[in-house]
C-alpha cells in the first residue's frame, strides 16, 4: 500500500516535471481561471461596501413641531426603538441642530446666514429623529408606524414622503446590483470552470498511450488516475498561489502607473478595495487553493476516467 | 491453460470477427495463430486480456474465466500475461531500463527486487550495455526486445505475442522469434499471432488458422496454408 502510494505521487512530480511545457501552459490557464474567480470575489467585496454604504445613508429623519417637550420627544424615542425593524434612533435637540447649523456656515464662512441667526433671538430649529433600519425595504414600515395619530400630531415633517422615490429606487438598486452579481458570477465561474477541464482533459489525452500501456502492464485504476489527480493538485496550488501574486503586484503597481492610487481603489467611499484584499489575504489563498485544486483534481479524476475502460 | 469455448463477437449484422471458435492451449505450448489481416487473430488476442468481450461463449484462462471478470479484476488478469505488440509501445520518455521496471513498479514490486531483475532481464535479451538509451535511440529490432523483457519480467506464465514482427526486416525477425523460442523453451506459454508465412513455417509448432472468424485447420507441427 505504501509503495502504491509513494509510486502515485512519484509520478504526478514526474510527469508534471517532464511534461515542462504543458505543464506550464496548463497552470497559466488555471492561474487565469483563478484570476477570474478572485476578480469576482473582490468585486463582490466592492459591491457589498457600496451596498452597504448606500444603506448607512438611507435613513428617515423625523422633525417635530418646536412646541414638542424634551420628555415627549424622549418617550417616543424609546417607542420607536422598541419596533424590531428600528436599528438606531438618534435624537438631535433643537439647540444641538442649531449647533451644527452654525459649526456648518461658520466653516463655509456664510457671513449671511451667521447674522441673521444672530439677529433672531429663539431657535428656529426643530427638533429630530434620525432613524436607522436594519433593512432598507424597512422603512415605509416605520414611516406607516410614525403615521399614529397620537404621534403624527407632534410631528411637523417625515423625511421619507419627500425621499420616498429615491429610496425605493436605491433599494430597487441594491437588489440588481446583487442579482446581476449573483449572475455574472455563476456564468463565469461555469465559463472558467469549463476552460480548466478542457485544458486537464487535452493534458491527459496527450498522455493516451502511456495510459493505455500502463493498462496493458496491468496497472491498477488507482496507480493509472492516482498520477494526473496528483499533477492536477500540483497546479491547483501552483495556480492559486500565483494567481494571488498577480492581484497582489497590480495592487502594489497601480499607484505608480495610474497618478493616484485611489484611481485602482473605484473611489468607492468608505470602502477600500485594498484594504479588503490586504486584509482577507489569508482567506482568500485558502478559498483560490481550495478551489484550485478542487478544480484540477477533479477535472483530472473525470478525465482519465474515460481511458479506464477496457 | 487456455480455453475458447464456442466463443463468437458481432460488432454489428454487417461484421462479425469471430465465429463459433472452439479450441485449447496447453501449459507450455507455442501456439502459432495465422490468418490474413481481419480474420479475427487480434480480436480473439484482445478477447484473452479482457480488452473485448465475446458476444457469446467463454474465455478461460488459468483460473480466471475471462469473459466474467468486472474491469476492476482485469489490471490481476493482466499481470499474469505478458504482452508484445507490432509497434513496441515503449514509453518514449523512459530509457530501455525504466521501460521495463515500469511492469514491476505497477505490479507493486519492491524496489529492491526491481534493481535486482530488469538487468538480467534486459541480459537475457541481449541489450544489457543498453540500459540507459531512450526508444528513438534504438532500432526497430531492439525496441522489440525492450518489449518482450518488459512482458518477461514479471514472469509470466503466458505471453502473447500480437504480430512482433510485423515492423521487422527479416534478420531482425529471425532475432525476435529466437528469442521467443527460447523464452517458451524455459517453460513459458507462447501465442504468436501472426501473418507471416515465413515465420510460422520455419517454427515447425501448433498452428491454428483462422478465416473469416472461424477455425479452419488446427494442426501440431502445422505449416500456414490458406485455402
Amino acid at each position: 500500500m505504501f509503495t502504491v502510494i509513494s509510486r502515485i505521487i512519484h509520478y504526478g512530480l514526474k510527469n508534471f516535471v517532464r511534461n515542462g511545457l504543458l505543464s506550464t501552459a496548463t497552470v497559466a490557464i488555471v492561474t487565469l481561471s483563478l484570476i477570474v474567480f478572485l476578480g469576482l470575489i473582490l468585486t463582490n467585496g466592492a459591491t457589498n461596501g457600496m451596498i452597504a454604504f448606500l444603506e448607512d445613508k438611507i435613513d428617515i429623519t423625523v422633525y417635530f413641531k418646536t412646541s414638542t417637550s424634551e420628555d415627549d420627544i424622549l418617550s417616543m424615542k424609546s417607542s420607536i426603538e422598541k419596533l424590531s425593524e428600528v436599528r438606531l434612533v438618534e435624537y438631535v435637540s433643537a439647540d444641538k441642530a442649531l449647533e451644527l447649523f452654525r459649526a456648518k456656515h461658520e466653516a463655509e464662512n456664510d457671513q449671511t446666514i451667521i447674522q441673521s441667526l444672530n439677529e433672531l433671538n429663539v431657535n428656529p430649529l426643530e427638533p429630530s429623529f434620525n432613524i436607522k433600519a436594519y433593512d432598507p425595504s424597512e422603512y415605509a414600515a416605520i414611516a406607516s408606524y410614525l403615521e399614529a395619530p397620537d404621534l403624527k400630531g407632534r410631528i411637523s415633517t417625515v423625511s421619507y414622503a419627500k425621499n420616498q422615490v429615491v429610496i425605493d429606487r436605491l433599494i430597487g438598486i441594491i437588489g440588481g446590483v446583487n442579482r446581476a452579481g449573483l449572475a455574472a458570477t455563476i456564468i463565469l465561474s461555469v465559463i472558467a470552470g469549463l476552460v480548466v477541464f478542457n485544458t486537464i482533459r487535452l493534458v491527459i489525452y496527450s498522455n493516451r498511450d502511456e495510459i493505455g500501456i500502463m493498462r496493458a502492464v496491468g496497472a491498477s485504476n488507482a496507480l493509472v488516475r492516482g498520477p494526473y489527480v496528483i499533477e492536477g493538485t500540483i497546479i491547483g496550488v501552483l495556480a492559486a498561489i500565483l494567481s494571488l501574486f498577480v492581484v497582489l503586484l497590480m495592487f502594489l503597481l497601480a499607484p505608480l502607473v495610474f497618478s493616484s492610487g485611489s484611481y485602482f481603489d473605484f473611489s468607492i467611499p468608505g470602502f477600500s478595495l485594498k484594504d479588503y484584499f490586504y486584509g482577507k489575504l489569508p482567506a482568500l489563498l485558502a478559498y483560490q487553493i481550495l478551489l484550485g485544486v478542487g478544480i484540477t483534481g477533479i477535472s483530472s479524476f473525470i478525465a482519465v476516467r474515460r481511458y479506464l475502460k477496457n | 491453460m487456455v480455453t475458447f469455448q464456442g466463443v463468437s463477437k458481432i460488432y454489428n449484422s454487417h461484421s462479425q470477427a469471430l465465429e463459433d471458435v472452439t479450441f485449447k492451449i496447453g501449459s507450455g505450448e507455442f501456439i502459432s495463430i495465422v490468418g490474413r489481416s481481419g480474420a479475427g487473430k487480434s480480436t480473439l488476442v484482445k478477447m484473452l486480456i479482457g480488452e473485448e468481450r465475446p458476444s457469446k461463449g467463454r474465455v478461460f484462462f488459468g483460473q480466471y474465466e475471462v469473459n466474467k471478470l468486472k474491469d476492476r479484476d482485469l489490471p490481476a488478469l493482466r499481470r499474469h500475461v505478458g504482452i508484445v505488440f507490432q509497434d513496441f509501445r515503449l514509453l518514449p520518455t523512459k530509457n530501455a531500463y525504466e521501460n521495463v521496471s515500469f511492469a514491476l513498479e505497477v505490479a507493486g514490486r519492491p524496489q529492491r527486487e526491481i534493481a535486482e531483475l530488469v538487468p538480467q532481464v534486459l541480459d537475457m535479451v541481449g541489450l544489457s550495455e543498453k540500459l540507459s538509451h531512450f526508444p528513438h535511440q534504438l532500432s526497430g529490432g531492439e525496441r522489440q526486445r525492450v518489449a518482450i523483457a518488459r512482458a518477461l519480467v514479471h514472469r509470466p506464465e503466458l505471453i502473447i505475442a500480437d504480430e512482433p514482427t510485423g515492423n521487422l526486416d527479416p534478420i531482425n525477425t529471425a532475432e525476435i522469434i529466437m528469442l521467443l523460442k527460447k523464452i517458451n523453451e524455459l517453460g513459458t506459454t507462447l501465442i504468436l499471432a501472426t501473418h507471416d508465412r515465413e515465420v510460422v513455417n520455419s517454427l515447425d509448432k501448433r498452428v491454428v488458422t483462422l478465416d473469416r472468424g472461424r477455425v479452419v485447420r488446427d494442426e501440431e507441427r502445422g505449416k500456414y496454408i490458406l485455402l
